[in-house]
């Protein structure tokens, strides 16, 4: 009898090529998404060495970052050039280096084009099981639909290319076990908030966290997504949660997941990895539903989270004097006072999108809220920018971009937008964003910006009210 | 990559905790097609004040940076570790790192020592006047103090370090695993690997 395995070790172990004497293993990459500004020098790495990519058939490039999220072709059908030299030069090097090593790309203005995490279970690229590897930390996104997926830097990108293995020390497992049933207004990104706001941002360092319990369970593929999304800002490299059939009716039919026969035979084997009853983890960290609020972050730091209906905490509330220290700075570049009601800040900007919070239900949510209403005047600047092409036409054809525009916000092209702001979508320094992104770090939206991350509802009720709101006040 | 054994010099008593590579190297310099010159973005939103410990004529070439917990925390950009790189950065001394950060600074020969915060605050004490030793062979970080402190690491990446290995060419010895994997996936789950043509 074998010993009881978690789902993570059922996947490290059907990848093994090979194990090393000190414990090191190469593990095979089944699925690899390239985006344009961490691949560039991998290419000119392989170039200068001579090597080519040994699976292009395994490896999917789409550009997300950099792209302006501004109309991309004009009147007549032509493809409008980007402003920004150094962006262009970025875009460019990846449309030749995708077709010159026999990689399938989908170009900037394809109707599959959008986040690269969004693109890849979208296309049923992404499936339960693989080995994903992205140069984006946010590639533990697809860990949603149980796949092992996790962010990798630029040499590893190289070494991806050239040899479809990486080298890596097994992962230590944690549990987040997240049990009952939330209450009305609370969403997927509140669970996840929550739980970085338990474990903190190194949490989950050296592990790979399962999420487990029922309110895990009762997700949507699209809200297993957004928690996994953010694995990686409680500081683990992978997030992952067990293959079922809601997953599996979400991958049914979609472009590049097994079809016909192909697909019985994927279902039962990914039916097969869920965690053994009996196998262990290395830390388990249990979480009650009921106790998880709409949830919004006061700092600069994504463990810096309170209930909406919180206030403002006061630096000594922390026991670690580092603690103390950063949240003391936090607050300082922040421009918040300890004390205040979180509902009291006023938010000038509203960003809904990211690889967290851009997909359907996603815009549906923030719709429901904008329904009928209109921005607040004191919000000077509000975009919606869905995940994909694919999404935004779907919900163009249920009106979502209607619901938008007649409340006052703007409906843009895909891509990454105010997440990082590397494009031109930035938050003015000095200013407020409540965003459904997944980092609210010092000048991440911007030079002097000051990110509030919150749900998609949260972000359409702050849209509203011009401050952060409890959405539970608009909705019934 | 430049093998790395001893360094000895000047340590920039950083300190900070959750230090996240937006703020090692803040996005609009991600747009860059090198790896080299990120030295210039290095800390920017820091040395916007002029104050700041990376501008100080004290610290100009310190080939070594202290930090807080968690360091190099949140996106995989590699660009980080380059941009320390640049900066002449040859060792980070910090309680914990992100697990993509260190790995990247591995792979740009860059040495990040694990030491306990005991350790970190005494070193930071050291370093506001004195250099620091940091010998890779003997996992010793010393002061002229006759302070010592031992530090771990991985043996494949001190292996790596010290001979300034190309990770790729590693790998390629493999090449007959790695076909092998791929061949019995090919079989087992063609859906997932089809075979090679």
């Amino acid at each position: 009898m074998t010993r009881p395995r978690t789902l993570y070790e059922k996947i490290w172990d059907a990848h093994v090529v090979e194990q090393r004497p000190d414990g090191t293993c190469l593990i095979f990459i089944d699925r690899h998404l390239v985006h344009e500004v961490t691949s560039p020098q991998a290419f000119a790495g392989l170039r200068a060495s001579g090597r080519t990519v040994r699976r292009p058939d395994l490896t999917l490039a789409v550009p997300d970052h950099n792209l302006p999220t501004t109309p991309r072709k004009d009147a007549a059908g032509q493809r409008l050039p980007i402003a920004d030299a150094e962006s262009a030069a970025q875009l460019a090097a990846l449309e030749t280096n995708a077709p010159a090593f026999g990689i399938r790309y989908i170009d900037a203005v394809a109707p599959e084009q959008g986040i690269v995490h969004v693109v890849g279970p979208e296309q049923g690229f992404s499936l339960p099981g693989t080995t994903i590897v992205c140069g984006d930390s946010h590639t533990a996104c697809h860990g949603g639909i149980g796949a092992l997926a996790f962010g990798i830097g630029t040499s590893e990108v190289e070494h991806v290319l050239a040899t479809q293995t990486l080298l890596l020390q097994p992962a230590k497992t944690m549990e987040v076990r997240v049990e009952g049933e939330v209450g009305p207004g609370v969403t997927a990104k509140d669970i996840i908030l929550h739980i970085t706001g338990v474990i903190g941002a190194a949490g989950g360092t050296g592990h790979v966290i399962e999420y487990t319990g029922s309110a895990i369970r009762a997700l949507s593929v699209e809200g297993r997504l957004t928690v996994s999304n953010m694995a990686i800002e409680g500081g683990a490299r992978a997030g992952l949660i067990a293959p079922d059939d809601v997953t599996f009716a979400y991958l049914k039919g979609r472009p590049y997941a097994p079809k016909g026969a192909d697909w019985d035979a994927a279902v039962a084997y990914w039916t097969s990895l869920a965690t053994d009853l009996g196998a262990t983890y290395d830390k388990t960290v249990v979480i009650d539903a009921a106790d998880i609020a709409p949830s919004v972050t006061w700092g600069t730091s994504p463990e810096d989270v309170v209930p909406i209906t919180g206030t403002v905490p006061a630096p000594d509330s922390f026991a670690d004097p580092s603690k103390q220290a950063a949240a003391a700075k936090s607050l300082a570049y922040m421009g918040l006072e300890p004390g205040t009601r979180m509902q009291d800040v006023a938010i000038e900007n509203i960003f809904i999108g990211s690889c967290t919070n851009s997909r359907i239900e996603d815009l549906r949510a923030a719709a429901a809220v904008l329904k009928g209403r209109h921005k607040a005047a004191g919000v000077k600047w509000a975009i919606v920018v869905p995940g994909s092409g694919l999404v935004k036409a779907q919900a163009e054809a249920e009106g979502l971009d209607r619901i938008f525009t007649d409340a006052g916000l703007e409906w843009r092209e895909p891509g990454c937008s105010a997440c990082l702001g590397m494009n031109p979508d930035k938050v003015p320094a000095g200013e407020r964003c409540a965003s459904t992104s997944n980092r609210n770090f010092v000048g991440r939206q911007g030079p002097g910006s000051r990110t509030h991350l919150v749900s998609p509802a949260m972000a359409a009720a702050a849209a509203v009210t011009g401050r952060l709101t409890d959405v539970r006040e608009l909705i019934d | 990559m430049a093998p790395i054994e001893k360094v000895e010099g000047r340590a920039i008593p950083f300190g900070l905790k959750n230090v996240d590579t937006d703020v090692i190297i803040p996005a609009k310099w991600l747009k860059t097609i090198s790896r080299e010159g990120l030295g210039r973005g290095a800390f920017e939103t820091l040395r916007a004040d002029p104050d700041n410990l990376f501008d100080n004529p004290e610290f100009a070439g310190a080939p070594i940076l202290i930090a807080g917990d968690n360091f190099g925390c949140g996106s995989s950009r590699e660009h980080a570790a380059w941009a320390l790189g640049d900066l002449g950065i040859r060792v980070v001394i910090a309680p914990s790192y992100s697990d993509i950060f260190s790995g990247n600074a591995v792979k740009n020969g860059i040495l990040p020592v694990v030491l306990p915060q005991t350790a970190i605050d005494r070193l930071m004490e050291v370093a506001a006047t004195d250099p620091i030793h940091v010998d890779l062979d003997t996992q010793t970080v010393t002061t002229p103090f006759q302070d010592r402190f031992r530090f771990d690491i991985d043996p494949f990446r001190k292996m790596c370090l010290l001979n300034g290995l190309d990770e790729i060419s590693l790998t390629e010895k493999s090449e007959t695993a790695i076909a092998a994997h791929e061949k019995k996936m090919a079989t087992d789950q063609p859906w997932l690997i089809p075979a090679t043509p």
